[in-house]
């Protein structure tokens, strides 16, 4: 089961099931195993523990 | 004129129209008037008329400023959506990105093939670097947008000033770190430009260099890849250059190394004045706290930002980097300074006249509060400054 992330600001969403291929992160990458000085990768004003889980 | 409206279940019905639709195309002419010097020239035969560009950058258009003032009008926000999906806005940045080339090309044309005086080259030379500057405000606006097109077309207008690490540097460094002291592009409080300078160029370029690397290892990749963002654009300037080089010859050695110190001092120019002394709170968490508009300073002078795609509303711009130039806001009670960047960069060049407008506006400022702990001060200054601004009762009162 994935889930997704979302940044409040830009509204970028980060798929667990996607990952983010531009980035460097692989399909199925969990969103808390992203680099603690995750940023969003759109707008960078958002860190990671600002991000929303999407609900299903 | 195109209008804007919809249906809005508390207001009622809303509509905009855009009074600046139109006057927008000025960020697009506005690089062309690096032109204006040569037509002068072959109209009256004098190599003055070189200066005609240089006196419009910086005296026409603060004279304007001062003629037209500020414009407090903003779109409403339950329309920015529609207004942002225009096409109409993207396409004038689109087409402003052939202009920059063609005006650096014709500039080098006429250099490398006109019998003209050192100081004329000299001239031609900063007036292109001043204009190609303008490509990064271009790049600006195109660099942080979402789609793949337009981040492309960034890495190509940046290639003419030969800045090809601004977009990442700009997107993921300096809007991550803005106001920080960890920010070699947010300028403190007694720093002159010229110290800046030496901090802001190279701590960029590291800055950009590390984050490229970093996304380029995650996909296992190597940073001399072809896919390293950086040196896709800067393959575009050595096409760019070095053809400039064996088509005209030794005299775009100068030209061009003028020409590009000039447009990094441009974007140096602007990172200095757009946050100067301004310092994001530490949370507990050892996080900056969010970047509010008070981290920004800004200059709603219709002209100038008319030919700057609206960059110095500039708080609305650090609170939401995505946002489309023609969408941005005024706030009332954010950081202002008193004209619009080009005369404010002259400012910058004589550091007392910088510090006598600046240093008081800064304390003035309602959340720095005249607390020198609220402000982002250059180290070396700190001592000067402390005795110069005391804390006041008050200040220790509130710290008590």
């Amino acid at each position: 089961m994935y889930d997704r992330y979302q940044c409040p600001d830009c509204g970028y969403t980060y798929s667990e099931e996607v990952g983010d291929a531009h980035e460097g992160y692989i399909p199925g990458t969990r969103f808390e195993d992203l680099p603690e000085e995750f940023t969003c990768p759109d707008c960078a004003v958002r860190y990671k523990e600002d991000f929303q889980k999407q609900c299903a | 004129m195109k209008k804007f409206t919809m249906q809005d279940s508390g207001r009622g019905a809303i509509s905009y129209q855009d009074n600046k639709r139109y006057l927008w195309l000025a960020s697009v002419i506005y690089p062309m008037v690096a032109l204006s010097g040569i037509g002068m020239y072959w109209t009256t035969g004098s190599e003055w008329s070189f200066l005609v560009p240089l006196l419009f950058i910086y005296g026409v258009s603060t004279l304007f400023d001062g003629l037209f003032g500020v414009d407090t009008s903003n779109p409403p926000e339950e329309l920015v959506g529609q207004l942002e999906e225009d096409t109409y806005y993207r396409w004038l940045t689109y087409i402003t990105i052939p202009i920059h080339y063609a005006v650096l090309l014709i500039l080098a044309t006429f250099v490398g093939t006109q019998a003209v005086s050192i100081p004329a080259v000299v001239a031609l030379a900063i007036t292109g670097g001043i204009y190609s500057g303008l490509g990064l405000v271009t790049a600006h606006e195109l660099g942080h947008k979402k789609s793949t097109l337009e981040r492309n077309l960034a890495k190509i207008v940046q290639a003419v000033p030969a800045y090809g690490h601004f977009c990442l540097e700009h997107n993921r460094g300096h809007h991550r770190d803005v106001a920080t002291p960890e920010d070699p592009a947010s300028s403190r409080m007694g720093e002159s430009i010229y110290r800046f300078v030496l901090r802001e160029i190279p701590g960029a370029f590291r800055r950009a260099w590390k984050i490229e690397q970093n996304r380029l290892e995650r996909r296992g990749e190597s940073r001399w890849s072809w896919r390293n963002e950086i040196l896709q654009s800067y393959a575009l300037t050595a096409v760019l250059q070095v053809g400039l080089l064996v088509a005209f010859g030794w005299i775009m050695i100068p030209f061009l190394a003028v020409h590009n110190f000039w447009a990094w001092w441009q974007l140096t120019s602007a990172n200095y004045i757009e946050h100067y002394g301004l310092l994001r709170k530490k949370e507990a968490s050892g996080r900056y706290e969010r970047c509010q508009p008070h981290h920004s300073w800004n200059a709603n002078h219709v002209f100038s930002n008319l030919l700057l795609f609206h960059l110095e509303r500039h708080s609305d711009h650090h609170a939401h980097p995505v946002r489309r130039y023609q969408c941005l806001r005024d706030f009332p009670d954010v950081p202002s300074l008193p004209t619009g960047y080009f005369a404010m960069f002259v400012a910058a060049y004589i550091p007392p006249l910088w510090y006598s407008i600046m240093d008081h506006r800064l304390m003035a400022l309602p959340h720095i509060g005249g607390d020198l702990d609220n402000v982002n001060v250059a180290p070396h200054r700190r001592a000067v400054l402390e005795a110069r601004y005391p804390k006041t009762p008050s200040i220790l009162a509130e710290a008590a």
